[in-house]
């Protein structure tokens, strides 16, 4: 980075796009393809400007047909080429599934480490604006459980320049994973804390570290995405509560930085996790697994609490959404409730 | 384009070593998977003997691999599917660790970690996936990646009349003719889906007519003919390498085993496999050879016994190879 780095305020899309311009100026073997990526720029703006930049041949149109240009991308990319395919919502996975968990990230293993897949599959994700359940969702979890793909979930824009840079020089397949209520789109309500300051210029920003992004000493929220920027706000109320609130991003979730959750929770003793995805068999669980298996290091407070979609699909009425969907307030009090739970307090007198 | 006799006699040489290749692993196939060695009660267990797991043997559907790949060198890229040995040895895919991956050893394309339905060669740009249909899109990535850099390279995609219905088959078409790709797809109709004939699959009675949904050139060979393959296979390379984009090929050719080995085969008559034998592509070949005098008897022992050495070589250096160590299962999930 240049001594003298310019900043500017800009939203995660503008980041996006323009770690994806820097990396198409660079390297000759970057491409984009997905639906309207080109002149519409992307339906949530992740490739905006860059049609007219670089053209029709590094920034290409699709047909609705994600096998075939998911299928494609891995094609080029197991030829020498380090496409960017955009899967336009994630819950579009359904579509063209096959060719990314049984190909995309098994061609590697399966090939001995022969054959790897320098692939970067871009997708949106998230609720709040009332898209209903096949709209709405998360499903990092599932990708994460699949072997073969990392699985990158920023909460900012200067994070997700960084880590957009890193993934395109990646040699593996990874599902880079933007929620669509913190990119700054100027048609959907966004949270102001993902709009931040980016220098100009090329820096990346390594897989598998997590940031605490606020540190406190009485109870851990560890998150990701926009549920980040809802626990920082959370943070605050607790504060008025007396209470002081560590909040880790995990900005990767494959590679995952274990040792980040365990030594805050070491600090806290009180664990909460705060997941827009479903809650069974995903991250928050996974989670809950990683603490459970080092009790013999850690002295917890409280029992570990689990916040997330409660295992229905996302509904469409604004107050059921919102109801399922992990809120600053229902952040706040799911980690004041863990200082009302006195049993582990009681075991620790025995 | 008319073959050269050196064309005819590497397509003859290429079928017997696929032929006698696929009749020796069927033999050793079988070794440890039959009664009395196994489990009391069983017929036959997928999962011992030196070489476990499924088997899909291309006996009979040399002529699709063969009447292509002669047109190919180690710059063109082959995506094959769950039957893929004809096409390896086509592309030139080295038998010895190509063996070993059967047998799963550590010497094997993939350090034992693919297997048969998952062979990876990428310096002969040969790959194949068990999941039917999944190669057709593929292929259109690499003849993009071939375009982008403006060589002329093509890529091909074997698959079977099955997969001919599936959506991958119908995205791939429009794709690669859409962005007029050098790719050319290759269906091997051998008239069964596992089980099921193409008249029950099939809403027509050959795939090249597809082509026309997609503005895209078909057309079909009939009768397992390797020259016809050649041909057809010829005009569709020679437009991919010239910038006129795809082609698909619709191959009528014969399995002569199973859908894989132990396979019972009710679904089909008796007499059905002794009659396909007897329009047998490889003899049909040799004896148009013998005619133009391109071949003799004394030449066909020679090469017949120089290719034997070559799969037994082939099969010794497996056997003889090593397991890969546990901790091996560890590795790879990513590239470092």
């Amino acid at each position: 980075m240049n001594t003298e780095v310019n900043m500017r305020r800009l939203t995660m899309a503008q980041a996006v796009s323009e770690a994806i311009s820097l990396e198409l100026e660079r390297d000759e073997r970057v491409f984009v393809m997905g639906e309207d990526v080109g002149k519409y720029g992307g339906v949530f703006s992740a490739t905006s400007g860059l049609l007219d930049r670089y053209g029709a041949d590094r920034v290409m149109e699709t047909p609705i047909s994600e096998t075939a240009f998911m299928g494609a991308a891995l094609g080029a990319a197991a030829s020498g080429m380090r496409p960017i395919a955009e899967l336009m919502f994630i819950d579009f996975f359904g579509v063209c599934f096959d060719q990314i968990y049984n190909h995309m990230a098994k061609n590697c293993y399966m090939s001995g480490g022969g054959a790897p897949v320098p692939l970067v599959v871009t997708t949106a994700i998230g609720g709040g604006y009332n898209d209903a359940a096949q709209h709405s969702q998360c499903v990092y979890s599932t990708f994460a459980h699949m072997p073969g793909m990392k699985v990158v979930v920023p909460s900012n824009a200067y994070d997700a320049k960084g880590l957009m840079i890193e993934a395109i020089r990646d040699d593996n397949p990874v599902i880079f994973c933007f929620h669509k209520g913190i990119m700054g789109l100027s048609w959907m309500s966004y949270f102001e804390g993902s709009t931040n300051e980016v220098p100009e210029g090329i820096y990346t920003i390594p897989f598998g570290k997590a940031k605490v992004v606020r540190e406190g000493c009485d109870v851990t929220i560890v998150a990701v995405s926009q549920i980040v920027q809802k626990s920082l706000l959370a943070a605050e109320k607790l504060q008025e509560q007396g209470i002081d609130a560590e909040v880790i991003d995990l900005r990767t979730i494959v590679p995952l930085d274990r040792q980040a959750i365990l030594q805050s929770v070491d600090k806290t003793g009180r664990l909460l996790i705060v997941d827009e995805d479903y809650q069974s068999f995903g991250l928050a669980s996974e989670i809950a697994s990683l603490v459970a298996e080092n009790l013999h290091n850690l002295r917890l407070r409280a029992p570990v609490r689990r916040l997330a979609v409660p295992d229905v699909p996302i509904p469409f009425s604004r107050p059921l959404e919102q109801f399922v969907i992990p809120q600053v307030d229902d952040i706040a009090k799911a980690a004041a409730e863990l200082f009302e739970d006195q049993r582990m307090a009681v075991k620790e007198g025995v | 384009m008319e073959p050269t006799k050196q064309q005819l006699l590497w397509m003859y040489e290429k079928m017997v070593e696929i032929r006698r290749y696929e009749e020796t692993m069927a033999k050793v196939y079988l070794e440890g998977k039959l009664p009395p060695r196994i489990q009391k009660g069983l017929a036959f267990d997928i999962g011992a003997g030196p070489v476990p797991g499924e088997m899909h043997l291309a006996a009979g559907q040399e002529p699709v691999a063969v009447g292509t790949c002669v047109h190919l060198s180690d710059d063109d890229t082959v995506v094959g599917a769950h039957r893929p040995h004809h096409f390896a040895i086509a592309k030139g895919v080295p038998l010895n660790e190509m063996t070993a991956e059967m047998f799963g050893k550590v010497t094997g394309l993939c350090r034992g970690k693919g297997g048969h339905m998952h062979l990876f060669h990428p310096p002969t740009k040969f790959s194949c996936s068990g999941i039917v249909g999944a190669g057709l899109p593929q292929a259109c990535g690499a003849a993009l990646a071939n375009k982008k850099r403006g060589t002329d390279h093509v890529a091909l995609a074997f698959f079977g009349e099955g997969a001919a219905n599936q959506g991958a088959f119908h995205e791939a078409l429009n794709l690669a003719a859409l962005w007029k790709l050098p790719v050319i797809f290759v269906c091997e109709d051998n008239n069964y889906g596992i089980s099921v004939p193409k008249s029950q699959s099939t809403s027509v009675p050959t795939n090249d007519v597809r082509a026309a949904a997609y503005g895209m050139s078909g057309v079909l060979v009939e009768n397992n003919d390797p020259i016809g393959v050649f041909k057809a296979a010829a005009e569709a390379v020679r437009r991919a390498r010239s910038g006129e984009g795809p082609t698909l090929i619709e191959v009528q050719t014969d399995r002569y085993l199973g859908h894989f080995q132990g396979d019972a085969e009710v679904y089909r008559d008796k007499e059905e496999v002794p009659k396909l034998r007897k329009n047998d592509p490889i003899v049909r070949l040799g004896d148009a050879l013998r005619k133009e005098g391109a071949l003799d008897d004394e030449q066909d022992a020679a090469l017949g016994a120089a290719i034997d050495a070559r799969i037994k070589q082939a099969f010794d250096f497996a056997r003889e190879s090593a397991y890969p160590e546990e901790q091996e299962a560890l590795l790879h999930v990513f590239s470092e």
